[in-house]
C-alpha cells in the first residue's frame, strides 16, 4: 500500500461471504431452522392444547372472561387499607389496588430495616471483638436454616399470644403492645409540619451544595472546610426556625384504653408487624452476609494504605472501603431487594391482605382465575422491574470509572 | 436464597490467630478486652447471652414437662402443662404429637414404609454429596432410590397396604417434593440454560429467556395458586390431577428456572477455548455438550447449586399455603387440636430444630466443598 490512495474495500472489515443455505441436513444453518421450527411449534402447540382446553373449561363453567369483575361490588372484607375502603359499596378493583399498596407498604419498609440491621450484622461479624463474631455468626446461621413461613407463623403466634389490650404492655403509658398490635401516638399533623418538612428538603439541598464546595475548596486549597456543624446547623435548624415562628403546634392523638380497645393514635396490626420482623429479620441474615464478603472483598492494602495516610478507622470505612466494597454489594443486594417483595406474598398464610390475598379471595369468589393469576403476575413483574432498573442505574453510577 | 460466594480473598479485619499466641488469658486479652469499648461490650453482651442460656435451660429442661397422663375419653390431660405455662416447656405435646408431625396421616401400623423413605433419602443426600460417587452412575442411583422410595410409599405391591397419596404427609412430603423437584428440575434446567446460552437458535433462545425471567419475577406462592386453580382448567374435562402432583409440579418449574441460571454461570465460566476444541476435533454439538461442556461447567457450581437446593428445601413449606400436608402444616395441624393450642411455641421448635439440621449440614458441606475446590483449582 505505497499509493497515496487506499483501495476503500480495504477499510472496512469484510464479513465473511455469505453462503446460500442448502436445503441438506449437513448445513448447520438448515439444520438450526428445522430444530427452531420444531420446537417452536412443539410450544406453540402445547399453549394451543392449553388454552383450547381453558376456554371449552370456562364455558363449561359458565366463567365469562374479561375485566368487567372490577367494577362489580367486591364485599371482601379488609382488616387494613391504606385507602378508605368499605366492603359494602367497593369494587374488586379498589380492592386490588389496596393489595399493591399493601405489599408495597409491608416490602418498602422490610427492605429498609433489613438493610440497616443486616448492615450492622455484617460488620459486626467482622469485628475484633470474638462475642460479638460470634453473635452475628450464630444470628446469620440460624435465620439463614429456617424457613421463613416458619418464622412467620412463630413471630404471629408470639404476638397473638400477648396479653389483651388490658394489661398490654406499655412504653411510658404511649406506646401500647397486645395482641391488637402495636399503638402508637400519632402527631397531629398541621400546616407548620408541611411547612418545616419543606424547610429541610430546601435544608438538604443546601447541604448537598455546601458539601459540593467544600469538596472544589479541598481540591484546591487541600483544607477542607467543616461540613458537619454546618449541615446540623442547616438541617435542624431550618425546619426548626419555621416550626417555632409558625406557632410550635405540638398536639399528638394518644391511644387510650376504652372499655375492650384502644382508641385513638396509629395501630400496627399483629399481621403486619408479625410479616415485618420475620421479614426483616430474616432478610437481613442474608444481606449480612452479603456486607461482610463486600467488605472482605477490598484488599488488605487499603486498609493499609488509609492507615499510612493518618485516617480513622471510621474514616477509612466510610471514605475508602465502603465506596469500593459497595461495587460488590449492590448486584447481589438488588436480588435480595426482589426477594423481599417476592417473599411478602407469604403474607396470605398469617391473614395479611397483599396482592395475592386480595387476588386470591376474588379468584375464589369470582372464578376469574385467569385474570386474578395475571393480575398477580403482572404487579410482581412490575415490581421487580422497577426494582431491577433502579439498582441497575445506581450500580451504573457507583461503577468503577475505567479508561 | 442466594448466597455470594467469595474466593481468595484475604480477611483485612481478623486478628493474628490468637490461640496460636499460648494462654487463654493472653487470647481473652487480645479478643475480648482489647479497648475500653470492647470490654464493655463483652460484659454487656456476656451478661445477656449468659441470662439468655439460663432462660432457656430452666424454661426448656429444669421446668419443663415431658408427659402427661392420657384421660379415660384419649384425650390428653394437660392441665400440669397449663400450670407451666410462661416457666417452663411442654414437651409433652412433642411425646404425642411426633408419629403425627413426621409423618401425618399415613396408616399408624404401616409409618416404618415412610420411616424408611427417610432413611433413603439422607442415605441418598449422603451419597451424593461424595466426590468418589460423582460420575454417571449417580443417575442410576437416584433412579433407583426414588423408585424405591415411591414403591414404599405407595405400596400395593409386595403384600403391603396401597396408600393412596391423599394419606401422606409429614417429612416424607417434604423430602419428596424438594428431592423429586430437584431431581426433574435438573435436566429441565440444563436444556433451558443451554437453550439461553445459544446462538444458533434466536428463537428457541428467546423461549428460554421469557419462561426463566416469568418465573423468576413472580414468588412462589403464585405459581402454587396458580397449580391448585388453572391446572384443573388447562386439562382437558374429566382428566384430574392429584394435588400433590400439582404442587409437585408448579415448584419443578419454579426449581428449573433459578437452577437454570445457576447453570448458566457455569457455562459462562468456562473459558471459550474448551467448546472451540472440541468443534476442532470434529465432535458434534451433543458430544461436545455432554462430553467437554457440561461435567466441567457443572463442577464449578456446585456450590452455589447446594445453596439453591437448600433454598427449595425450605421453601416446600409454602404448600402450607394450598393445603398440602408436608412438614410444617403436620406441625400446624397438631396444634388445633383443642387440648394442645396453646403450645405452639414448642411445636414451632421442633420444627425449626428438624429443617435448621437439614440445611445447616447442607450449608456447612457446602462451604467446605467450596474451600476444597478452591484450593485445587487455584493449585
Amino acid at each position: 500500500m505505497s499509493g497515496a490512495t487506499i483501495d476503500p474495500r480495504l477499510m472496512v472489515p469484510r464479513a465473511a461471504p455469505k453462503k446460500k443455505m442448502t436445503l441438506s441436513w449437513s448445513d448447520p444453518k438448515f439444520r438450526a431452522l428445522v430444530w427452531q421450527v420444531l420446537i417452536v411449534g412443539l410450544v406453540a402447540a402445547i399453549v394451543w392444547y392449553l388454552s383450547a382446553n381453558t376456554s371449552r373449561n370456562l364455558a363449561a363453567r359458565r366463567i365469562a372472561t374479561g375485566f368487567a369483575f372490577l367494577s362489580r361490588n367486591a364485599g371482601i372484607p379488609i382488616g387494613e387499607s391504606p385507602i378508605p375502603y368499605d366492603p359494602a359499596v367497593s369494587t374488586y378493583g379498589s380492592a386490588l389496588v389496596i393489595g399493591i399498596l399493601n405489599t408495597l407498604k409491608v416490602a418498602v419498609v422490610a427492605i429498609v430495616l433489613s438493610t440497616l440491621l443486616g448492615t450492622a450484622i455484617g460488620i459486626a461479624r467482622l469485628s475484633g471483638n470474638w462475642l460479638i463474631a460470634r453473635i452475628a455468626i450464630a444470628y446469620v446461621e440460624f435465620l439463614r436454616g429456617l424457613p421463613l413461613l416458619l418464622q412467620l407463623l412463630f413471630w404471629y403466634t408470639l404476638l397473638q399470644t400477648l396479653p389483651g389490650p388490658k394489661q398490654s404492655f406499655t412504653l411510658g403509658g404511649a406506646i401500647f403492645l397486645s395482641n391488637r398490635g402495636f399503638r402508637l401516638p400519632l402527631l397531629n399533623w398541621e400546616s407548620a409540619h408541611s411547612w418545616a418538612l419543606l424547610g429541610f428538603v430546601v435544608a438538604a439541598v443546601a447541604t448537598y451544595l455546601y458539601s459540593r464546595r467544600a469538596a472544589r475548596l479541598q481540591a484546591a486549597t487541600g483544607v477542607r472546610p467543616k461540613v458537619l456543624p454546618v449541615a446540623i446547623a442547616l438541617l435542624v435548624g431550618i425546619p426548626a426556625v419555621i416550626w417555632v415562628v409558625l406557632g410550635a403546634p405540638n398536639s399528638w392523638d394518644f391511644p387510650t384504653l376504652r372499655g375492650f380497645n384502644f382508641q385513638g393514635g396509629g395501630t400496627l396490626s399483629p399481621e403486619y408487624a408479625a410479616l415485618l420482623i420475620g421479614l426483616s429479620t430474616y432478610t437481613a441474615a442474608y444481606v449480612a452476609e452479603i456486607v461482610r464478603s463486600g467488605i472482605q472483598s477490598v484488599p488488605a492494602g487499603q486498609w493499609e494504605a488509609a492507615a499510612a495516610l493518618g485516617l480513622s478507622r471510621g474514616q477509612t470505612l466510610r471514605r475508602i472501603v465502603l465506596p469500593q466494597a459497595l461495587r460488590v454489594i449492590i448486584p447481589p443486594m438488588t436480588s435480595q431487594y426482589l426477594n423481599v417483595t417476592k417473599n411478602s406474598s407469604l403474607a396470605v398464610a398469617i391473614g395479611y391482605q397483599d396482592v395475592v390475598s386480595i387476588a386470591n379471595t376474588t379468584l375464589n369468589q369470582t372464578g376469574q382465575a385467569i385474570e386474578g393469576i395475571a393480575y398477580i403476575m403482572v404487579v410482581y413483574l412490575a415490581i421487580s422491574l422497577s426494582i431491577s432498573l433502579f439498582m441497575n442505574w445506581y450500580n451504573a453510577r457507583i461503577a468503577l470509572v475505567e479508561r | 436464597m442466594s448466597t455470594t460466594t467469595l474466593r481468595g480473598a484475604t480477611v483485612p479485619l481478623k486478628p493474628q490467630p490468637a490461640t496460636a499466641m499460648g494462654s487463654p488469658w493472653i487470647w481473652a486479652r487480645a479478643n475480648l478486652f482489647n479497648s475500653w469499648l470492647s470490654t464493655a461490650i463483652t460484659l454487656v453482651l456476656g451478661y445477656l447471652v449468659v441470662r439468655f442460656a439460663v432462660g432457656v435451660i430452666e424454661w426448656g429442661f429444669l421446668n419443663a414437662v415431658w408427659s402427661v397422663p392420657t384421660r379415660a375419653d384419649g384425650t390428653a390431660d394437660t392441665s400440669a402443662c397449663l400450670n407451666a405455662k410462661g416457666i417452663g416447656a411442654c414437651w409433652a405435646v412433642i411425646h404425642d404429637k411426633y408419629r403425627f408431625i413426621l409423618f401425618g396421616r399415613y396408616p399408624y401400623e404401616e409409618q416404618w414404609r415412610p420411616a424408611i423413605c427417610i432413611a433413603l433419602f439422607i442415605a441418598l443426600f449422603i451419597v451424593s454429596g461424595m466426590r468418589r460417587f460423582w460420575r454417571r452412575e449417580l443417575a442410576w442411583i437416584w433412579l433407583g432410590t426414588l423408585t424405591a422410595i415411591g414403591v414404599l410409599m405407595w405400596g400395593g405391591v409386595l403384600g403391603m397396604q396401597f396408600v393412596p397419596q391423599d394419606s401422606w404427609g409429614g417429612l416424607p412430603i417434604t423430602l419428596i417434593l424438594s428431592t423429586f423437584g430437584l431431581a426433574f428440575a435438573f435436566p429441565l434446567a440444563v436444556l433451558v440454560a443451554l437453550g439461553r446460552r445459544s446462538t444458533q437458535l434466536p428463537a428457541v433462545k428467546m423461549i428460554c429467556v421469557v419462561y426463566v425471567e416469568l418465573i423468576r419475577g413472580v414468588p412462589l406462592v403464585s405459581l402454587l395458586f396458580m397449580a391448585s386453580v388453572m391446572f384443573p382448567l388447562f386439562l382437558p374435562e374429566g382428566i384430574n390431577i392429584d394435588k400433590l402432583l400439582r404442587a409437585q409440579i408448579a415448584i419443578i418449574l419454579f426449581a428449573a428456572a433459578y437452577l437454570a441460571e445457576v447453570i448458566r454461570a457455569g457455562l459462562q465460566a468456562l473459558p471459550k477455548g474448551q467448546g472451540e476444541a472440541a468443534d476442532a476435533l470434529g465432535l458434534s454439538y451433543w458430544q461436545k455438550t455432554a462430553r467437554i461442556i457440561l461435567p466441567q461447567a457443572l463442577r464449578l457450581v456446585i456450590p452455589p447449586l447446594v445453596n439453591t437446593f437448600i433454598g427449595f428445601f425450605k421453601d416446600t413449606s409454602l404448600v402450607l399455603i394450598i393445603g398440602i400436608f408436608d412438614l410444617l402444616t403436620a406441625g400446624k395441624v397438631a396444634i388445633s387440636e383443642p387440648a394442645w393450642q396453646s403450645f405452639a411455641t414448642e411445636i414451632y421448635i421442633v420444627l425449626a430444630l428438624v429443617y435448621f439440621t437439614f440445611c445447616f449440614a447442607m450449608s456447612k458441606y457446602s462451604r467446605g466443598l467450596e474451600r476444597d475446590l478452591d484450593r485445587a483449582r487455584s493449585r
